[in-house]
């Protein structure tokens, strides 16, 4: 038992961070006057636009979710040859952001540009939001299930179906709704591939007509098409449903034997790694053999990498701060309350980075000018940006550990606050891992927010690669490319293995 | 002294009551076993003396201090109310020596008092295993040792057992019930199991839909039960309609002596416990009655017998070598007196 409401009045603290940019938004809103932003939403081309957006974000979901639950369920539950190996690579996307992955694809193949391309490149960067978490729960699932569902005389497909899925639904819907979220605030797929999206028309009407209202009013929609998707997504769940893994059946799972279907599974496997990291890895090896740019020296390249470690880090810290309490009200006494809280959250994690940056940017000058130029409002928009990221993987690491566990450590005389220390922080300890480096992850390839918000001076592996590229500086960029990619490797490395597919299972 | 006395103790959650006015005393050092079905509140009646829940009316002293009551809600840290749940519950990020030493402060740790409660339930030298390298039995113990570690006045144990097989439990209900007496400390056992309770407890309390309805020494509450629900729940019972005529009362077992006079005249329902009922060779003097069952349970057998006008009896027969077969042609008599209920 958490101190309720402490536990309360600190979620809604940091649910109230995480919603400053939708208060700016609101403001601004609030100057341009209702009646001119009206107008604007009744057009054509908003209309257009949320269709485009929403196709998109469909299709590339759709597409996400197959891939990441074959994915997931070849390497927890066949005997896949290589499936550790391939329960690494399937992660390993995550650690490729979209800018780096749609410029690898238009400089590989002529013409490569439009909504289907941007389709393609977005699902091989964004499916591991989906693969990871079912991954995680088909691994965990108890197989007395589908054990007794076999005995009971259902076919390996009528089980998968029936029971399986069934198991990893929840974790299925949290991942797509990452998904779609993601593809939705995505700019630089879009902008490089040239599909009209929310992003791209709010970009473009920020810095070319000057024209913010219009700007807003389509932030507007997309803040409204959010909580239309969350409230879908909370809608679809069953009431109170938890399929946490029951204490003392760490029993391996069976595997299935794929049989004739073992080298074409392992072929399309294969595929999938090929697309989302080889062509990204070959891409970037030709830049730097073919182009004639020199990059920068050891120093600067190192600078950068330092930099970017540095407010990754400090954007995680924080985010993983505030979503403790949020985590753990969710957990530990869920509710209307907790449910509206955690949903909050979400909804500045579709915005744009350019949104919050620039939010950020008039919070910081407006309100807390001590914060502007400094790392710390560049962590802050980390953290209104990737906040509902952590918050999951706390509640469910808090919701596996018992509240038996608690209440027995309060009548052996400890505290509230001891027992948080003592029992519920240590056994979530896990899952807060799992949210730095998600974070860690997300922070270290965000562009937009970051060349807005870093303090004058200060350039990322991330801004580095945006400002060589924007000058077609290609080799000098690939450096600066290769290495975010390998250091966002290391914490994808890590939430992988705690997946549990790298765990040696019954063969 | 009393460590713990409940006084019409009432907690309900919306709708549903689960304590209907709960009034429970348990003697220091002594083990006070709260027997009843499931769905009775036996487990909310835990955990409203563990603090865990807030009651709405009524008061609850531990150690002559009101940790409940109208106005007053102790939290569970500051009772020094000891609980082993139902599966243990052991921190699975300790060790069992941290474990153990979880609810002591610096200098009682120091003192050698967690090597002493592991020897109290009889897991010396296990201090540095991890919990998940136990079995089931050993971490019961350990979550025992964990509650007396403190010197609670209290140890609430909410079916510590139920969850182990029955080989395994039968030693370790009776080292917990060592344990106990041998720190002195004062047990509550919550459980639905009436051999459990009869067996390991100084104190038997009844529960009903949300009342404790008898509470005594187990042979008292067993031999004198306050209803016909009560003896049926704490073993066979045989309950036949009677006539009451003086200090006999008249059955289909013919007329058997009362133990205590009753007040309730005329029709009564008697309670016979099985192993009254003596089975001899048809003829002689008895009720006579045909075997139509019997269950075999070892030690014993119950032999379901049916008498005149279809009324079935059941009869434990310690040595049931030689075997009465089904068909057989017995006869009845009851030894001792019987207990009668208003009908």
């Amino acid at each position: 038992m958490a101190p309720r409401p402490a536990l309360l009045l600190a979620s809604t603290a940091a649910v109230a961070v995480g919603v400053l940019p939708l208060l700016y938004l609101a403001v601004r809103a609030h100057d341009a006057g209702w009646e001119r932003i009206l107008d604007e939403i009744a057009t054509a081309r908003t209309l257009t636009l949320s269709l485009r957006s929403v196709a998109l974000a469909g299709v590339v979901t759709a597409a996400s979710v197959v891939a990441g639950l074959t994915a997931a369920y070849l390497v927890t539950r066949t005997d896949l040859p290589g499936r550790r190996a391939f329960g690494v690579l399937a992660a390993l996307p995550l650690a490729v952001p979209t800018y780096v992955a749609a410029f690898a694809w238009t400089s590989t193949i002529d013409g490569f540009a439009g909504f289907w391309a941007a389709a393609l490149v977005l699902t091989l960067a964004c499916y591991p939001y989906v693969y990871l978490p079912v991954a995680a729960a088909l691994a965990g699932a108890d197989p007395a299930a589908e054990e007794v569902a076999r005995s009971l005389g259902r076919g390996p497909w009528q089980v998968f179906v029936g029971v399986t899925l069934r198991l990893a639904r929840p974790a299925l819907a949290a991942g797509a709704l990452l998904v779609a979220l993601y593809v939705f605030s995505d700019f630089g797929a879009v902008s490089l591939l040239r599909v009209d999206t929310f992003t791209r028309a709010i970009f473009t009407a920020f810095s070319l007509g000057f024209d913010s209202t219009g700007a807003l009013v389509l932030s507007t929609v997309l803040v409204a098409l959010t909580a239309l998707l969350v409230g879908g997504e909370l809608a679809t769940r069953a009431r109170g449903a938890r399929y946490a893994r029951l204490a003392g059946s760490a029993r391996p799972q069976t595997r299935i034997r794929l049989g004739r279907w073992r080298w074409s599974a392992l072929a399309a496997s294969a595929a999938l790694a090929a697309l989302a990291l080889g062509v990204p890895a070959f891409s970037l090896l030709r830049w730097s053999v073919a182009g004639v740019s020199r990059p920068g020296t050891i120093a600067e390249i190192g600078q950068a990498a330092g930099a970017s470690l540095a407010v990754a880090a400090a954007g995680a810290g924080l985010t993983v701060l505030l979503a403790l309490p949020v985590g753990l009200l969710s957990a530990r006494a869920p509710g209307v309350v907790a449910t509206v809280l955690d949903r909050i959250t979400y909804l500045a994690h579709a915005l744009p980075g350019l949104v919050i940056g620039l939010s950020l940017v008039y919070f910081g000058i407006n309100v807390a000018y001590p914060l502007y130029q400094t790392v710390w409002l560049l962590a802050l928009a980390y953290a209104t940006l990737f906040l509902p990221l952590a918050v999951g993987s706390i509640a469910s690491a808090a919701g596996q550990s018992p509240p038996r566990l608690e209440e027995v450590a309060r009548s052996l005389g400890r505290g509230p606050w001891a027992v948080l220390r003592t029992v519920t922080l240590p056994l979530t300890l896990p899952g807060v891992g799992a949210a730095a480096a998600l974070v860690f992850l997300a922070g270290m390839k965000e562009l937009p927010a970051t060349l807005l918000l870093r303090p004058t001076g200060m350039d990322t592996l991330a801004t580095q690669l945006w400002t060589q590229t924007a000058v077609s500086a290609y080799a000098a960029a690939a450096p600066y490319a290769a290495l975010l990619v390998a250091l966002s490797a290391i914490p994808t490395w890590v939430l992988a293995a705690r997946t549990g597919v790298l765990e040696r299972g019954a063969a | 002294m009393a460590e713990l006395t409940m006084t019409d103790v009432r907690k309900s959650y919306g709708p549903v009551s689960a304590l209907t006015g709960v009034d429970l005393r348990a003697p220091e050092g002594s083990l006070t076993a709260v027997l009843g079905p499931s769905g009775c509140g036996k487990t909310t009646l835990l955990r409203c003396v563990a603090g865990f829940e807030r009651v709405d009316a009524g008061a609850i002293t531990v150690a002559d201090r009101t940790v409940a009551g109208p106005g007053t809600h102790v939290p569970p840290h500051r009772r020094r109310v000891a609980v082993v749940p139902q599966e243990g519950a052991l921190f699975p990020h300790l060790s069992v020596a941290a474990n153990v030493a979880y609810g002591l402060d610096r200098p009682a740790r120091r003192s050698g008092r967690v090597e002493e409660v592991l020897a109290l339930v009889g897991l010396a030298g296990y201090g540095a295993r991890m919990p998940h390298q136990l079995s089931g039995g050993q971490q019961q113990r350990v979550a025992v040792a964990r509650a007396l570690a403190p010197r609670p006045p209290l140890v609430l144990l909410d079916e510590p057992f139920s969850a182990l097989d029955a080989a395994l439990r039968g030693g370790l209900r009776r080292d917990v019930r060592e344990a106990l007496r041998a720190d002195g400390a004062t047990g509550i056992l919550v459980t639905h199991d009436q051999g459990e309770a009869l067996s390991m407890a100084d104190q038997v309390a009844v529960m009903r839909a949300g009342v404790i309805v008898q509470a005594g020494a187990p042979a008292a509450v067993y031999r004198d039960p306050v209803d016909a629900w009560v003896a049926n729940f704490l073993g066979e019972a045989v309950l036949l309609p009677a006539t009451v005529a003086g200090n006999a009362a008249q059955s289909a077992l013919g007329p058997l002596a009362l133990a205590a006079a009753t007040t309730a005249g005329g029709h009564v329902t008697v309670l016979v416990r099985p192993e009254q009922i003596r089975l001899d060779r048809p003829g002689a003097t008895g009720v006579p009655g045909v075997v139509l069952r019997q269950d075999f349970h070892g030690h014993d057998a119950l032999v379901v017998i049916g008498l005149a006008d279809d009324v079935t009896v059941t009869a434990r027969v310690l040595d049931a070598v030689p075997a009465v077969a089904i068909g057989d042609r017995v006869s009845l008599t009851v030894v001792g007196p019987v207990r009668a209920f208003a009908a």
